[in-house]
């Protein structure tokens, strides 16, 4: 490197691995020469830039600006991962809204400045591991280099006598080295004769798999998850979902995303187990243990039953569910005044703290006089507090179990033919007719009772209970192919990080009756134990030649 | 014993290593102090030391690291004003035994809530402290680095000071999502890699000062008895690099957990972001390091930029912002 004599540069450049010219291991330019020579032309140009999109320096600042460009991703919530936060930041602070969506804040990570910066990086990746992979093929069929004249401005530089010829400790330093992993050839010098070797190709060969499994996993993930899609259903105790656009709650398809993607399948929800330990510090249950007993359909197959869990996705085909979170869906029953039905079934109610005070909204917008919206809460373990309200005691529902509605009159909104979200009600067009605003107070229902609506309207019945489990549904054909990129990033890390590259000499000269040996190493890259290795190749040189001599 | 008794005792287990370390801090502070008057008192020799040795070390290595002790004899002369004093000694033992004393609190905090003691905020500063420690006692022995004493010693007593007064929780049971072989792994790995970079930390900012110092910085005598900026450097990248490994590691791990607890390996959740913007940030300083016109100085801003940003991620990040991690209890 820096002080390695000049004449063993040619001879030595052919294994070096390449680097960019402003790498600290290249020479430093003479001045004027590349950089700044007058009358480029297209060509001079397009060779400076690329030269210029390819350096080190570049590569250093695209990777601090990369850095940087992420920080504003974690500081506003994100489309992608919380759209419910951006939602949320609109109406807390719409000034600054309105400039943070313009420069696409709140969807940093698709953002044209984020993926400019990556995409650059990646260019600049790709223009540097392809020269640099060609040039480490061939360094690994080339010779190791010719032996400096003076081995003694190198590392670990040692001399000693020993009795005997040049043969023999040429012959010796071979096989010792060999045994070591080095890669020898013979260079006979004034004299004498020795051996110059060379090891760790490995390192650089972990260094390029691992830029160049980078660019796979960004390859992989930006065309492989196009192919897929995630989807959310909220399924309900002895209901049954099935794999379809129109099933699921919510959709997210990856751009390439065709529907044959989805594979058929069905799956209900036969039962839900949740166990919890009381905190007795807060009060509050705290969940141990939730799993989902599901029966699972194919095609052609009869039903079976499967366990899903937290943390234990278990997979149908290629597509994987995931237990995202769970909670009661009380089953009512609307009637009219002549007591048919308007409307009955379960709701699922979502779960506000670890009690599972859960909230939920119930839309009737048919078979009664007016539409009809219930806004309320439902309490598993009910306990009134002083000022009227309601809270519950624990998760654990029974007799007892409250369900506290307000009911409000009025356009629901369904009929514009825009999707509305199931589990909110937009209560400012409407008027309430019972609940806190309105002269009758809001309904409050254990199981199996019945309530009479407000202005004559019909009844309402809080008919049953049920579980539901908010299940995740997705699909993505590369994600192994990710994986294995990942483990090749980490691979080739450890290899080029921790696999010493090195050089050693031994030299042997005739000397009077004896020989004079001489050792020393040179380093490629970071090596801080090669002063030891050369003295404990000397150790183990002269261990061997002594053994030669006395058998 | 109840769990909550051995929990008891595992919190007086934390308060009394950290009285041990608090005192290890004082002694090592001390030690410094003594340092900087002995140095002036051998001022002619000190003064030409560190040219001295940055000189050596790049003639006598002939490649980018310096070979390894074989201090030049100038180095030396300061080296045995002090090598190690006796009051470095001191503050070592007593580090060592501080760090007794924590890994005990960790393991009782263990028993006590039978699991991996690293599910929420403060155990995760238990553990991260202790591993920060131990660390500095494991390349202790490959290498001295006992003049990091102070630093160290300080960092880790602000820290388990600050988790316990503010972080601290009793132990309740792990949530669903934590239930995992991927905690274990994906937060011990975490903490490992954040115990490489603080000593790496440590030791860039000793770079930076001695740098300083061998510019002609006067006002910097403690840093006597410290090996050469160049020295450091070498030593801080190769503590660094290894933090990187296990950073690498925990980023990966993370992805795989993340697929198997909620469907999607990767999703730009604050903390992932977090953990990718270190990562980053080390891929730069690694960079830097094999950058013309970026090796020295600059690279190790780079790492102390890093360990910033690890130290903000845990506890800044865990604090105020929300995402998916947030449900540690704190
Ligand atoms: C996607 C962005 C990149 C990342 C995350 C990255 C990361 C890393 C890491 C972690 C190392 C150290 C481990 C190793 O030696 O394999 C490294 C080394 C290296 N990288 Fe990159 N790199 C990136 C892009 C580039 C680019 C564009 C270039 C070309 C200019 C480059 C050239 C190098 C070189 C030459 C080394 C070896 C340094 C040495 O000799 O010590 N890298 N890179």
């Amino acid at each position: 490197m820096a002080s390695a004599p000049r004449s063993d540069r040619t001879a030595a450049k052919s294994t070096d691995p390449l680097r960019p010219a402003d790498h600290i291991d290249q020479p430093v330019p003479e001045p004027g020469s590349g950089v700044a020579q007058p009358k480029l032309g297209l060509v001079g140009y397009l060779r400076f830039f690329w030269r210029q999109l390819t350096s080190m320096r570049t590569a250093l600042v695209l990777l601090l600006l990369l850095a940087l460009a992420a920080v504003p991703g974690s500081l506003v919530p994100q489309r992608s991962s919380d759209p419910n936060g951006v939602l949320q930041y609109k109406a807390e602070n719409p000034d600054s809204f309105k400039i943070l969506d313009a420069l696409g804040v709140f969807s940093t990570f698709s953002s044209p400045w984020f993926s400019a910066i990556y995409l650059l990086l990646f260019v600049s990746l790709v223009g540097c591991i392809l020269p640099r992979t060609k040039h480490h093929l061939e360094a690994m069929r080339a010779r190791p280099p010719k032996t400096p004249v003076r081995l003694s401005r190198l590392v670990g530089h040692t001399e000693v006598r020993s009795g005997a010829d040049v043969e023999a400790a040429v012959d010796e330093a071979r096989a010792a080295l060999r045994s070591a992993g080095y890669r020898v050839e013979p260079y006979p010098v004034p004299g004498g004769d020795s051996i110059s070797a060379e090891r760790g190709y490995l390192r650089e060969t972990g260094n390029l798999v691992f830029h160049a499994a980078l660019v796979g996993v960004l390859v992989t993930v930006g065309v492989g998850g196009g192919f897929g899609y995630n989807g959310q259903k909220v399924i309900v105790q002895d209901t049954a979902f099935t794999n379809s656009l129109a099933g699921y709650d919510s959709f997210n398809p990856g751009r390439f995303f065709t529907e044959q993607a989805l594979e058929p399948f069905s799956v209900r929800l036969d039962d839900f187990d949740g166990h919890y330990e009381l905190n007795p510090a807060t009060g509050v249950y705290q969940p141990v243990d939730y799993t989902a007993h599901l029966s699972v359909r194919t095609p052609g197959t009869d039903w079976t039953d499967a366990d899903l869990k937290v943390n234990e996705p278990f997979e149908i085909g290629g597509t994987k569910a995931y237990l995202l979170g769970n909670g009661y869906a009380p089953v009512v029953t609307v009637r009219d005044t002549s007591g048919a039905v308007a409307y009955t079934g379960p709701v699922a109610f979502l779960p506000l703290d670890g009690n599972l005070m859960s909230r939920g909204v119930i839309k009737v917008p048919d078979g009664l006089d007016e539409q009809l919206g219930f806004m309320g809460f439902f309490y598993p373990d009910p306990l009134e507090l002083t000022d009227g309200t309601f809270t519950s005691l624990s998760p654990y529902a029974g007799d007892a179990s409250l369900l506290s509605l307000n009911v409000y009159t009025g356009d629901l909104g369904l009929d514009a033919g825009v999707s509305v979200n199931a589990y909110t009600l937009d209560v400012d067009e409407l008027e309430q007719i019972a609940g806190p605003q309105a002269d009758t107070e809001s309904i409050k229902l254990v199981q199996g009772q019945t309530a009479e609506l407000p202005n004559g309207l019909g009844t309402i019945e809080f008919t049953g209970l049920k579980r539901f489990a908010s299940v995740e549904f997705h699909h993505d054909p590369t994600e192994g192919w990710v994986l294995v990129f990942a483990l090749l990033i980490l691979g080739g890390l450890l290899l080029s990080l921790f696999v010493p590259r090195r050089r050693m000499w031994v030299k042997a000269v005739a000397d009077g009756d004896g020989t004079r040996i001489e050792y020393a190493g040179l380093a490629r890259g970071e090596d801080p134990t090669l002063a030891a290795a050369v003295a404990d190749l000397a150790r183990r040189h002269q261990e061997r030649l002594e053994r030669r001599m006395n058998p | 014993m109840t769990p909550t008794t051995i929990a008891a005792y595992s919190l007086l287990a934390v308060y009394s290593a950290a009285a041990v370390y608090v005192i290890a801090f004082i002694v090592s502070v001390v030690d410094l102090a003594r340092r900087s008057s002995e140095v002036l008192a051998a001022q002619p020799l000190a003064a030409s030391a560190g040219s001295v040795s940055a000189a050596g070390a790049s003639a006598s290595s002939g490649t980018t690291v310096a070979a390894p002790p074989r201090p030049p004899a100038a180095a030396s002369a300061t080296a045995v004003a002090s090598p190690a004093s006796r009051l470095q000694r001191v503050a070592f033992a007593l580090t060592v035994l501080g760090f007794v004393i924590h890994v005990a609190a960790i393991v009782l905090r263990g028993v006590a809530a039978s699991r991996a003691p690293w599910a929420n905020m403060f155990e995760f500063a238990l553990t991260g402290t202790a591993v920060i420690v131990g660390v500095y006692l494991l390349v202790s022995i490959w290498r001295d680095v006992r003049y990091l004493s102070a630093y160290i010693t300080g960092l880790v007593t602000l820290l388990l000071m600050l988790a316990t007064m503010n972080v601290y929780v009793d132990i309740v049971p792990l949530p669903p999502a934590l239930q995992s072989a991927w905690l274990v792994v994906h937060v011990f790995v975490a903490i490992l890699g954040t115990g490489f970079f603080a000593l790496g930390a440590g030791l860039s900012i000793a770079q930076l000062l001695q740098a300083r110092r061998e510019a002609g910085s006067s006002s910097l005598r403690f840093l006597g008895g410290f090996p050469g900026s160049e020295t450091l450097e070498n030593l801080a990248y190769r503590v660094n690099v290894i933090g990187f490994a296990f950073w690498t590691f925990t980023l990966i791990a993370g992805a795989i957990w993340a697929e198997h607890a909620w469907g999607r390996y990767w999703g730009w959740d604050t903390k992932e972001v977090w953990t990718f913007i270190i990562w980053v940030v080390y891929a730069g300083y690694i960079h830097a390091r094999a950058t013309r016109g970026w090796r020295g100085s600059r690279s190790a801003w780079l790492a102390i930029v890093g360990f910033t940003a690890v130290l903000f991620n845990f506890t800044i990040v865990n604090l105020f912002f929300k995402g998916f991690h947030a449900y540690s209890g704190l």
